[in-house]
């Protein structure tokens, strides 16, 4: 299965133009709607906001909201800067060396292995959250961010290992065996061969682990429970319930939580699609 | 997990490979990824299990064995009956909409018309944004005093108006009509993935045996997805069995239990009522019901690839 959105010619018959484009549009004003509402309602002033015209285009546009947001949710979002570059880098690395091993140094039950690592990318985290929290409260990590770290590295090291792996397989695995000929250890062909040629598994890799750690709720609302170190989705959460009536404040609080992700899979989207499929399909 | 010596020992002996240090250098550099994983994947399932069979409630760890009771209970319990009964109805529900939405979305894409890729990056953003945002936001469209309401009103559709999050009978489609919009581009690029890759040829020839576009897309082209279609199931069924996010930042289960969902019933039980063991029952269960789902998958996945 190529994931590849190669371009291609078609020639012949299919529906009006015109038709295709009105159905385009039609599913495309579905998904902007919320788009126009966060714009639209952060803008206003609260005045604005609490009369009755919420669809409109605001009168008076003000920044008003987005400093208030800013304020109450700096720190948050600075934790969740500090959570995601360790969280993304560690399984990252971890993801890499795995894949290669389990691609070019196969070992007996290393296929199993993997299996075993893959289920660990399903699994409701329900299911493992009461020992995490009794084990990080055990080891003096819980309540704030090197716990969330450690949770994210770790159950980060599936899908890292599988995007990795399937990356490898595409490498000849001559190019290993001829450098092991020329008397290559398995870490010096990982640093010299394989490494090299890794880039763009590490950037699908990052783009997915950085979206994936800076969106996360559960792991985020359970761990952090010092104020102090929550994450930006738990201080959204927070802002909403101690601004009940202020939306424009909490669509521009909304905003910029959505806007690193966002920015990413701007400027680097055919990565993301990449990382997001390759759970699902393979090759 | 078997051990690094174990292994060792086990492996074949293979001519060119003699040095014992390259069969174990490659074990030990996994070792710490297995050793993690198998901590906190598989003996953490295990103790969240061996905890559903005790009496386990309050802070403290009580470990009083007690057998199946937690499961006999929570079975029982009209809360966990309604969870069930929600994450079937959420499921279907969300399953068929955005399986029609990403098929449909991907065919019109697959048009190569002018500007599609505008199109279809308006169709994926939405999967890179956190549930908690798509939460906040479409909570405000279903504000019946805000949002949706009023634009129903202008547009004259004013009897589709309704209360939205606060009405028992309606909650739970607005949360599917959030999650859909959330994640329906994932299906439709699934689909896209695997509408571009049908060889051109087979479109031809079916046009030049003179088969109409619905023909040709109905007769060729999506018995080709039918893979596809089930690993847009499976994978976006068991993001569905496991929804939390959305149902705790939109309605947190509410009214009453109109929108409980296993997943946000474990969270409370456990940590807000601290009834430990009844949350790890229902985490137990919403395991089994992920791996029912899951694990045939991953099996028939490692079979297909071990296939020349």
């Amino acid at each position: 299965m190529s994931i590849a959105f190669a371009a291609r010619r078609r020639r012949g018959i299919r529906p009006a133009r015109g038709l295709l484009y009105f159905l385009l549009v039609a599913v495309a004003v579905f998904y902007l709607l919320p788009v126009y509402v966060v714009v639209v309602t952060s803008l206003k002033s609260f005045v604005e906001v609490s009369n009755s015209t919420p669809w409109d285009l605001p009168q008076a546009p003000t920044l008003d909201a987005y400093a208030t947001a800013f304020d109450r949710l700096r720190r948050a979002f600075f934790n969740s800067v500090f959570l995601v570059i360790p969280g993304t880098v560690l399984s990252a690395f971890l993801g890499s060396l795995n894949g290669y091993v389990l691609s070019k140094w196969r070992f007996r039950f290393s296929n199993l292995l993997f299996t075993l690592l893959l289920f660990g990318m399903f699994i409701p985290y329900q299911s493992v959250l009461i020992p995490v929290v009794t084990v990080l409260q055990k080891v003096d990590l819980y309540g704030g961010l090197p716990g969330l770290i450690l949770v994210h590295v770790v159950y980060g090291i599936p899908i890292t290992t599988l995007i990795f792996r399937n990356y490898y397989a595409a490498i000849p695995t001559e190019m290993v065996e001829a450098a092991r000929v020329d008397g290559s250890g398995i870490l010096g062909i990982y640093r010299h061969i394989i490494l090299p040629l890794s880039v763009p598994a590490f950037v699908v890799v990052f783009i997915w682990q950085f979206t994936s750690i800076w969106n996360e709720f559960l792991f985020a609302v359970t761990i952090a429970s010092d104020p102090d170190q929550q994450p930006i989705t738990v201080a959204l959460q927070g802002l909403a319930g101690s601004l009940l009536a202020q939306y424009q404040v909490q669509m521009a609080g909304a905003l910029l939580t959505a806007l690193p992700p966002a920015i990413i899979y701007m400027a680097l989207g055919r990565y993301f699609i990449r990382g997001l499929l390759a759970g699902a399909l393979k090759g | 997990m078997a051990t690094a010596q174990r292994l060792r020992v086990e492996r074949p002996r293979r001519g060119r490979s003699a040095f014992s240090g390259e069969r174990l250098i490659p074990v030990l550099l996994v070792l710490p990824s297995a050793v993690l994983i198998g901590l906190f994947v598989y003996a953490f399932i295990g103790y969240t299990g061996f905890v559903s069979l005790t009496a386990w409630r309050g802070i403290n760890p009580d470990y009083t064995f007690v057998g199946l009771q937690q499961y006999q209970q929570l079975f029982d319990l009209e809360r966990f009956q309604a969870d069930l009964s929600n994450t079937v109805r959420f499921t279907a529900l969300f399953l068929s909409a955005s399986i029609v939405l990403g098929l449909g979305a991907a065919l019109l894409l697959d048009q190569r018309l002018r500007g599609t890729i505008v199109f279809q990056n308006v169709f994926l953003f939405p999967l890179a944004i956190s549930f908690v945002v798509t939460g906040t936001v479409w909570r405000w469209i279903f504000n019946p005093n805000y949002g949706i309401n009023l634009l129903l009103e202008r547009a004259g559709l004013g009897f589709l108006a309704s209360d939205w999050l606060t009405n028992v009978d309606t909650a739970l489609y607005a949360v599917v009509i959030a999650a859909v919009w959330q994640m329906s581009g994932f299906c439709m690029a699934m689909f896209l993935a695997g509408l571009r890759s049908i060889p051109e040829e087979l479109r031809e020839a079916a046009q030049v045996d003179g088969a109409s576009w619905f023909q040709t897309q109905r007769m060729i082209i999506l018995p080709l997805l039918n893979p596809i279609l089930l690993a847009a199931v499976i994978i976006l069924g068991h993001i569905s069995l496991k929804i939390f996010d959305l149902v705790f930042v939109m309605t947190f289960g509410g009214p009453g239990f109109a929108t409980d969902m296993p997943g946000l019933h474990m969270f409370i039980a456990t940590f807000r009522q601290n009834l430990y063991a009844r949350g790890a029952a229902i985490a137990t269960v919403l395991l089994l019901m992920v791996a029912v789902l899951i694990v045939p998958y991953l099996i028939w996945q490692q079979r297909a690839e071990r296939r020349p």
